[in-house]
């Protein structure tokens, strides 16, 4: 059963949660729902891919699990492991009375088996969002891993059998492309690429997160960090840093962006000592 | 769809025109993929473009340096309108009919109206408003009648008679609003201008293209619209602006590049075992190691010493590939680079310290020694100065580079003096921006080097990457 029925209905539910998405996000969210298959958004850090997961886990009142990816993430982690220590546990408790068989039909059931995120999601009934945070910091190996899980929406656990998804769940892969992902998993998904929204839209977002800024600074904030974004950074401002901004802005009580401002508070936005310098020089700042 | 002037045709024949179309350019679309986009299309509302375009996006292009090339496509195969029309559902809007109303011969009026139009859209930002008026620019100006009963159609033209450009003095103070000039706020304005005017400018070359495409077909077209991906640019040909794009792109391929490096270098043998950890990792499960865990090998980190040709004609090649050496320096023990003309300095210290780069290329070609004669490429003479003052910079733990198009001016070659510096390193290669057909001819002396360093021939940044992906340390 999908959880929308339009992109349409996709926008307004997800900006009643405070995400405001434009019509390529609608649209893709809803496809994804509707035809089943996982959505991997990519995209520079801080423009909202892990947002995007969480908005569309509450619009859709489902719940959210979450694997965060890292070098060195394996199965164990990733899908299921049994509890050793449980196991040895139990035999020891067994004493002499029990047979070997019984003992270890008992230690690989259910209740020595310890869920990781991608099996808890299979295994809910109830509406889910699995959300795979940071695909790219993984290594080669989980991405064979989360085929199965992906495309079947099924985990086979050789003592237990293969456990099929009850209700397949609304999966978000995100990744910021500091390396490619393999051409076998991005196919079985759909792809979203999120940039920096336009000007309009960013301001529409800036106000949502930050109510108390009055609309005309928001505006001219948009406009500032789009012109730092079109100068030579070694990292351009995202909206994370726009919305920091303006919060920093709101916590000093200032009301204008002049170039006073902007020199004090350039830390907020620019987190490369070299960018600071560049930004200054070509704004004229100092 | 049923549009004569297009090519006729079903929903389906089109599809698959539009996705051949899609692989004549590069982008790898499976037949997998192909099947989403038709599932992804019949979810969505047909009559919205957007959505479309949307669908299709997510069904096929899979890399986001694609998107560009797509989007170009897509406005080809799904044009937004047909001739001079307005889109069909908003028919009969009064913008439409109010160029019907000028006389086609009073050119001069046309040009007036549509600057002043243009002035007011650019004041606003209304997107809608913005495609609206290219359209009509390009209608009412970028018409013309070259042969009998057949039509051309220039983007030029067009951008010529209105030429945007000179609306910003005006466009500026309305802005500004009476605030000061030079400060910040100009800045900002006149970037987000400049953005608009651009908009602009783009969105009237995607008409001149589709206006073409329905006098000439849309395979004709497709074929020229797509415009390189920026790892295929030729740095030789590239322009200012691919340039900057291209340093733009430095530091998300080195974090690329040093990611993919670490993964091969854990696939790769791993070290001893450590007793220490496996005794202690041994202790949750009741003394039995069931893991072993091996300490990491130690990589082996040779020196970099990059000598570049830092003349006009190889410079865009020499800065980028000096950018990246410095973007992956952690990679390396330690970088060192040196810069010629037609005499050598190093010039390491104007990159050392995280620098801005744009100023660092710029302090590097005014304040280095590289001109000693009259500042034409003098490979030999770099050469035989590197080897006097720096020979002892190339050691057998040196990687060296030399970065350069090997047109020496029909000077004094001195293979001797690069034999030298060659053979103390431990490892040798020279990257050639040139393509490998011209290696030899005129002036070159890429054969005489050629014998002495292999030469690789690194016409643009997917070459470079693939070179740096193969010489780095494992």
């Amino acid at each position: 059963m999908p959880l929308f029925t339009s992109p349409d209905d996709v926008r307004t539910r997800l900006a009643a949660t405070g995400y405001l998405a434009d019509d390529a996000i609608a649209t893709t969210v809803f496809l994804a729902d509707a035809l089943g298959k996982p959505l991997l958004v990519e995209g520079p850090a801080g423009t909202g891919k892990t947002e995007l997961a969480k908005a569309v886990a509450t619009a859709a009142d489902a719940g959210l699990v979450r694997l965060q990816c890292y070098e060195g993430l394996d199965e164990a982690r990733a899908l299921y492991e049994w509890n050793y220590r449980k196991q040895l546990l139990r035999i020891q408790a067994a004493g002499d009375g029990q047979k070997w068989e019984e003992t270890h039909d008992d230690i690989f059931s259910e209740e020595f088996l310890l869920p990781r995120p991608l099996l808890t999601a299979i295994r809910q009934s109830e509406p889910t969002v699995l959300l795979v945070d940071e695909t790219d910091k993984a290594d080669v190996e989980v991405e064979g891993l989360l085929l199965e899980v992906l495309s079947d929406f099924q985990v086979t656990v050789p003592e237990l059998g293969t456990i099929v998804a009850i209700r397949k769940p609304f999966v978000v892969l995100t990744s910021n492309a500091t390396r490619e992902l393999s051409e076998a998993l991005k196919r079985r998904c759909l792809f979203l690429h999120v940039d920096y929204p336009d000007a309009e839209r960013e301001k529409a977002i800036v106000l949502s997160r930050v109510p108390e800024v009055p609309a005309a600074l928001a505006e001219q904030l948009v406009r500032t960090v789009r012109t730092l974004r079109a100068l030579e950074l070694k990292k351009a401002p995202s909206i994370a840093e726009s919305i920091d901004w303006a919060r920093t802005l709101v916590a000093l009580g200032l009301d204008t962006l002049d170039e006073t401002v902007v020199a004090q508070t350039l830390g907020v936005v620019l987190k490369h000592a070299s960018d600071h310098t560049r930004a200054a020089k070509e704004l004229g700042l100092n | 769809m049923t549009e004569p002037a297009l090519g006729g045709g079903g929903l389906v024949d089109r599809h698959v025109a539009f996705v051949a179309a899609l692989r004549g350019a590069g982008l790898p679309v499976s037949m997998a993929e192909s099947l989403d986009a038709t599932q992804a299309m019949a979810a969505v509302d047909l009559r919205s473009r957007e959505q479309l375009r949307a669908a299709y996006a997510a069904a096929v292009v899979k890399r986001a340096a694609h998107r560009a090339t797509f989007d170009r496509l897509f406005d080809l195969w799904w044009p937004p309108a047909i001739g001079d029309g307005e889109p069909i559902h908003d028919e009969g809007s009064p913008d439409a009919e109010s160029l019907e109303e000028v006389e086609p011969a009073d050119l001069d009026a046309i040009r007036k109206m549509l600057r002043d139009a243009l002035r007011d859209v650019l004041l606003t930002g209304d997107d809608e408003a913005l495609r609206r008026l290219a359209r009509q620019a390009v209608s009412g100006l970028g018409r013309a009648d070259n042969q009998p009963g057949r039509q051309s159609w220039f983007t030029y033209r067009v951008l010529r008679a209105l030429s945007p450009e000179t609306l910003m003095a005006s466009l500026l103070e309305a802005v500004l609003a009476g605030e000061e000039r030079g400060g910040l706020a100009e800045k900002v304005a006149r970037q987000m201008l400049t953005e608009r005017i651009r908009q602009f400018e783009e969105a009237v070359e995607a008409e001149v293209r589709r206006r073409l495409a329905e006098d000439r077909g849309v395979e004709a077209i497709s074929k020229t619209a797509v415009k390189p991906l920026i790892e295929q640019v030729d740095f030789l040909r590239a322009s200012r602006d691919e340039i900057a794009e291209l340093r733009r792109k430095v530091y998300p391929l080195a974090r690329r590049l040093a990611t993919r490096l670490t993964a091969k270098r854990r696939l790769g043998r791993s070290g001893r075992l450590d007793v220490r950890r496996t005794v202690r990792a041994s202790l949750s499960s009741g003394g039995v190691p069931l893991t072993t865990i091996h300490k990491p090998h130690k990589p082996h980190k040779p020196e970099l010493v990059v000598l570049c040709d830092v003349s006009g004609s190889v410079a865009a090649f020499a800065h980028f590939t000096v950018l990246l050496a410095f973007a992956l320096r952690e990679q390396f023990a330690k970088v060192r680079v040196f810069a010629f003309v037609d005499t050598c300095d190093e010039v390491t210290s104007f990159f050392d310290h995280g620098d801005d780069v744009v100023d660092a290329l710029a302090r590097m070609s005014r304040e280095a020694d590289v001109v000693w004669f009259d500042g034409h490429s003098d490979y030999g003479h770099s050469f035989e100065v590197f080897n006097q003052k720096w020979s002892d910079a190339v050691t057998p733990k040196t990687s060296l580079l030399i970065l350069g198009d090997a047109r020496n001016n029909y000077r004094a070659q001195s293979v001797p003096a690069l034999r030298s510096i060659a053979r103390h390193a431990r490892h040798a290669f020279w990257l050639n921006p040139e393509p490998k057909q011209y290696w030899g001819s005129g002036d070159s002396a890429a054969t005489a080097y050629g014998d002495v360093i292999p030469m690789i021939e690194c016409r643009n940044a997917g070459q470079l990457q693939e070179f740096v992906e193969a010489i780095l340390p494992i």
